[in-house]
């Protein structure tokens, strides 16, 4: 399969995203640490299509965030490429 | 193809364009989750999911072939707050759509109407062949109402049938300069469909002149199963 079509939106790791942030995080602006590039978390493009998740920038094509959950409870989370997310917090 | 309606108790609400999870339990324990866009409006009275089945897929089969009158499915959602469309958020609305990815429009636009809002919308569908074009009676009948103020245009790429006057080629740059609403009206574009679709369009969209945070996509990967 050519790689660019397994290419999805952060929406699609929406769900995974809420069950670790506990809110919803595709509206949330997520900054590129490569090339300090800004987009909502549902504009960067995820492959899902792998062992774990992987969202990387739009722009640059950097690594932004890898996640890997197990068959029971664990979820591990790798950031390193987020400079700076902006989460909506919940109204009231 | 298949349609699913259902009750869900405690169902929060959503807003248009949203999807949700569906994961499936096996007796040995084995899950499988997968993402599926709501297809109904917010004021319906149930939740509507139009799953295409993919041969190789770990839900849509059954979701598709098995799941029948009185079963429970485990939903979690709704799932983004990023491809979603409220009246609030205005147009002009242009709505493009290759094959299934016309699912979240298709709740845009009954939103759309739910909702009573008079924001001018068009929606554009890429479909193989008519047979191919999910909701065509509904689109049909939205299309005709003047009071609705949506616009449908079809094009066909595969197939068309005898006497057909629209389209028969891919949304590429002619049709999109023809039909999309001009970047000078500010529009706001919801782009769905598989992903070399919506990145084709997309781009097009941008190179017309449309704003690019004004152009939001959804990519329909052949990761649903």
């Amino acid at each position: 399969m050519d790689a660019s079509e397994s290419r999805l939106d952060g929406n699609a790791v929406g769900g995974v995203l809420a069950e670790i942030f506990a809110t919803e995080m595709t509206a949330s602006m997520g900054t590129c640490a490569g090339c300090g590039a800004t987009e909502p978390v549902g504009a960067l493009h995820a492959y899902v299509r792998a062992p774990g998740v992987v969202v990387r920038c739009p722009h640059c094509s950097s690594v932004m965030i890898r996640i890997v959950r197990d068959e029971k409870d664990r979820v591990w989370l790798d950031i390193r490429g987020v400079s700076c997310l902006e989460i909506r917090r919940a109204e009231d | 193809m298949r349609t699913i309606v259902f009750d869900a108790p405690g169902w929060p609400g959503h807003r248009a364009g949203q999807h949700l999870d569906v994961r499936l339990t096996a007796e040995d324990g084995y899950q499988a989750e997968r993402s599926y866009s709501i297809a109904s409006a917010p004021e319906d009275d149930r939740l509507g999911l139009t799953v295409e089945r993919l041969d190789d897929g770990e839900v849509s089969p059954y979701l598709v072939d098995e799941v029948v009158v009185g079963d429970t499915l485990e939903i979690r959602g709704p799932i983004g707050g990023y491809f979603v469309w409220v009246p609030a958020d205005g147009g002009p609305l242009l709505l493009v759509a290759g094959g299934s990815g016309i699912v979240p429009l298709a709740a845009i636009v009954r939103h759309r109407v739910a909702a009573g809002s008079s924001v001018p919308t068009r929606l554009l569908y890429s479909s193989r062949t008519l047979e191919d074009v999910i909701y065509r009676n509904e689109l049909e009948r939205v299309n005709g109402a003047a009071e609705n103020g949506v616009e449908v245009v079809l094009a066909l790429t595969r197939e068309t049938p005898d006497g057909w006057t629209g389209y028969a080629k891919r949304i590429g740059r002619d049709v999109l300069t023809a039909e999309a609403w001009p970047a000078a009206e500010r529009p706001l574009a919801y782009v769905c469909g598989p992903t070399s679709f919506v990145e084709a369009v997309a781009g097009e969209l941008v190179g017309l002149g449309y704003d690019p945070a004004r152009v939001k996509t959804e990519r329909f990967g052949p990761t649903g199963g």
